[in-house]
């Protein structure tokens, strides 16, 4: 049994015109054994950028409070706000630098990157545990129900979808990618980001 | 070892079970059932053949599609195909949907102990008119379903499939109902939709996609006669009809 | 009380060395990372070198990466193809590209292809295969044309035309029977173009599209997505929902700021020093 099945988990992040949502289940297991329905793996790291890490959920709580330290850092530094892809590099960084003894994440993380002409583009991308970026235009998923979360999502998926209607599909991706897989559900929660408001959604899902 | 330190004993044995990927899929309409399967056979990072069909007509109203380890598939298909043939000279009549389901459990059981390492689905129409498919496993636990996925890309599919077919997690607009059975062009779309999908994130799956579609005596094929490239293959003008389809699916 | 330093030196840290160990010890394996699978190669034509790779990037059997780049830069004139661990691949290479601009600056002198390929040689020497990147080098630099391979525990070989990755036996197919001495540039990227994608549809770790690269001793041209063989096909249907399909517990909804308007509130006219004695 792998290490990433440990305690479960899963997290996909979707684009959409001029929006982004990232939605992740809630539960924290030990092997078959549920602990808790209430587990959050997004975290916010500024104001419009995400980050969701499914997988260890002892490096879930290390790296979060690893990249809220990295990312004051840049900002008290650089006394401007991060950007998304200079994020996304900075995860890849911190994830390589464990190249032979690494964190048990995979990270997936979505945004809103300022453009020249002052609108905002959506971004989103994923790593895998040693820091290989994923720069995907459509979706990327992570996680233990990743296969699955892979299936519906290419089913779906189709660009320049509204806030709202991003939050349905996206919704429906998870709900229905993790009621296939034992390791993750037990809740779930949307997060739906557009250039001037953040939306947080708890879903109604199956509680088996 | 060169290094100085030493393996540990090692056993070999010759194995004789190898995976040819590939994927199935199957679902029951009111009186129709659609059973499909891509034609790509792999060993490996190699494809051993871009056209091994999966699915195969057993009756008029009986189709089944076997995947897993290609030789025991075929071999098995054959097997069944004779059983059936016994029975049609034994009883003057075709195996019902039902029959062949339970025949399929014995013989797979009785291999229990060196298994024919095959996933079958079994698609059709049952004797009341209904549209049926039934699953298996590769000892012969089996059951009826109204929509089944199997083979490499399974977990890819069959949660597409439950959301799409069973509505699962979706709640219906006030005052209405999730329909229980989906007409026929709403079907053959969300089954071509699940391969060119799955062909997108699993290697194995591509080449090409044969679709047979199994329509109850009597009722109308739904504009299937004039679907692009549907071929009959039904064999009495008055009773279950049967359809194949062909499309290519993504060569890479 | 003496706090652990937060900031970390460079290079590798082997801290969760013990911890990960002690997990395989007890059976539970270190998980797979993303693998290219991949199609590379690199070709010697008339005026330079023809770099080729597939787009695909997969983890175990599912494709990760549809769209992903393989062609890394090393300088201006030079660049490398990268096959194996994905996460290596990449960051071995921009480790040697940052390492040869410093290098050119602290020589004075253009870039040679000997150079990075002496660079990451050493390098993957010293990590005794663990770092697992298989690299095809090329470059044109003022020696002339140079294409090597590079092999994850260190090896190297000078070639005029190499293959790399899981499709390396179909592209070097093509280049067995095809490849000749001197070709013009059209005839070369075909060539390229045509092992590419005897790789991508004869080899399930390869697939999508064809990014080649053309680097000649005046310029270097990147071809991102040259051939595009492998595009999805419309959907038979859409798949939106109705709005309200999917049933929600609670709702936050949070503003952010996307305006600021900076009133300065300062002195009347002298501006004076705070007084903090």
């Amino acid at each position: 049994m792998s290490i990433m099945e440990y305690n479960g988990g899963s997290v996909i992040a979707m684009v959409g015109k001029e929006c982004v949502a990232i939605a992740s289940d809630l539960r924290l297991g030990n092997q078959a054994l549920g602990i808790s329905s209430n587990f959050q793996k997004i975290f916010q790291m500024t104001d419009r950028i995400f980050l969701g890490l499914p997988g260890l959920a002892t490096d879930v709580t290390t790296l979060k409070e690893t990249f809220r330290f990295r990312v004051n850092m840049y900002t008290i530094k650089e006394e401007r706000e991060l950007e998304p892809e200079t994020f996304a590099h900075m995860v890849s960084s911190a994830l390589y630098e464990r190249r032979f003894g690494p964190y048990f994440i995979e990270p997936v993380m979505c945004g809103l990157q300022k453009t020249h002409d002052g609108s905002y583009k959506p971004f989103i991308a994923a790593t895998d545990l040693i820091g290989c970026l994923n720069f995907a235009k459509d979706f990327v998923v992570a996680g233990t129900a990743s296969s699955k979360l892979f299936g519906v999502a290419e089913g779906l998926w189709e660009p320049d979808l509204e806030p709202e209607d991003l939050f349905e599909t996206c919704a429906q991706t998870l709900l229905n990618a993790v009621d296939r897989d034992a390791y993750s559900g037990w809740g779930a929660e949307v997060y739906v980001l557009t250039k001037d408001k953040v939306i947080k959604r708890t879903l109604k899902g199956r509680m088996d | 070892m060169p290094d100085g330190s030493f393996a540990h004993p090692q056993q070999r044995q010759f194995n004789p079970y190898s995976d040819n990927g590939g994927t199935i899929l199957a679902i029951a309409g009111a009186d129709f059932t659609v059973i499909a399967g891509d034609t790509r056979q792999s060993e490996g990072y190699s494809i051993q053949t871009r056209y091994a069909p999966k699915v195969f007509r057993l009756t008029d109203r009986a189709v089944l599609a076997v995947n897993g380890f290609a030789a025991d598939g075929n071999m098995f298909v054959k097997k069944v195909k004779q059983r059936l043939e016994w029975y049609r000279h034994a009883h003057a009549k075709d195996m019902p949907l039902r029959a062949i389901a339970r025949l399929i459990q014995t013989m797979l059981y009785a291999q229990r102990f060196f298994p024919y390492y095959v996933y079958n689905i079994l698609g059709g129409i049952e004797e009341d008119g209904t549209g049926a498919v039934y699953s298996f496993d590769p000892v012969g636990s089996y059951e009826r379903e109204a929509c089944r996925a199997a083979g490499a890309a399974q977990s890819l599919v069959q949660p597409f499939l439950d959301n799409q077919i069973y509505f699962k997690n979706q709640k219906a607009a006030p005052g209405t109902t999730h329909p229980a059975h989906l007409p026929l062009s709403d079907v053959l779309s969300i089954v071509i939709d699940s391969f060119t999908s799955a062909t997108e994130r699993h290697i194995e799956v591509g080449d090409g996609l044969e679709i047979y579609v199994v329509v109850a005596q009597g009722r109308s094929p739904q504009g299937l006669d004039a679907f692009r490239g549907a071929q009959e293959l039904s064999t009495q003008p008055n009773g279950d009809r049967m359809f194949i389809i062909r499309r290519e699916l993504k060569k890479d | 009380m003496a706090t652990a330093s937060v900031y970390s030196g460079p290079g590798f840290d082997f801290t969760n060395e013990v911890r990960n160990n002690f997990l395989t010890d007890r059976g539970i394996p270190l998980p797979k990372a993303t693998s290219t699978g991949t199609t590379i190669v690199g070709c010697l034509f008339k005026d330079g070198i023809i770099l080729g790779a597939d787009t695909r990037a997969t983890e175990g059997p599912i494709v990760a990466d549809k769209n992903c780049e393989k062609i890394h830069y090393i300088t201006d004139n030079i660049r490398c193809c990268g096959a194996g661990t994905a996460a290596d691949t990449e960051f071995t290479t921009a480790l040697i590209s940052s390492n040869m601009e410093l290098h050119a600056l602290s020589t004075g002198r253009k870039p040679r292809v000997v150079t990075a390929m002496t660079m990451l040689k050493q390098m993957l020497f010293r990590y005794q295969g663990h770092i697992g990147a298989a690299l095809v080098l090329g470059g044109v630099d003022v020696t002339g044309p140079q294409l090597f391979t590079i092999h994850p525990h260190g090896s190297t070989d000078k070639l005029p035309y190499v293959t790399m990755g899981s499709g390396s036996l179909a592209a070097m197919a093509v280049f067995e029977a095809q490849w000749k001495p001197n070709m013009e540039r059209a005839e070369a990227l075909d060539l390229v173009c045509a092992a590419i994608s005897a790789g991508i549809f004869n080899d399930l770790g390869s697939g999508s599209n064809v990014d080649a690269c053309v680097i000649t001793a005046s310029h270097t041209e990147m071809l991102r997505n040259f051939v595009k063989p492998n595009e999805r096909v419309q959907k038979e249907r859409s798949y939106t929902f109705r709005r309200g399909t999917t049933e929600w517990k609670k709702e936050e909804i949070r503003a952010l700021v996307v305006e600021e308007d900076i009133t300065h509130i300062t002195g009347r006219g002298t501006e004076e020093a705070m007084d903090t004695s």
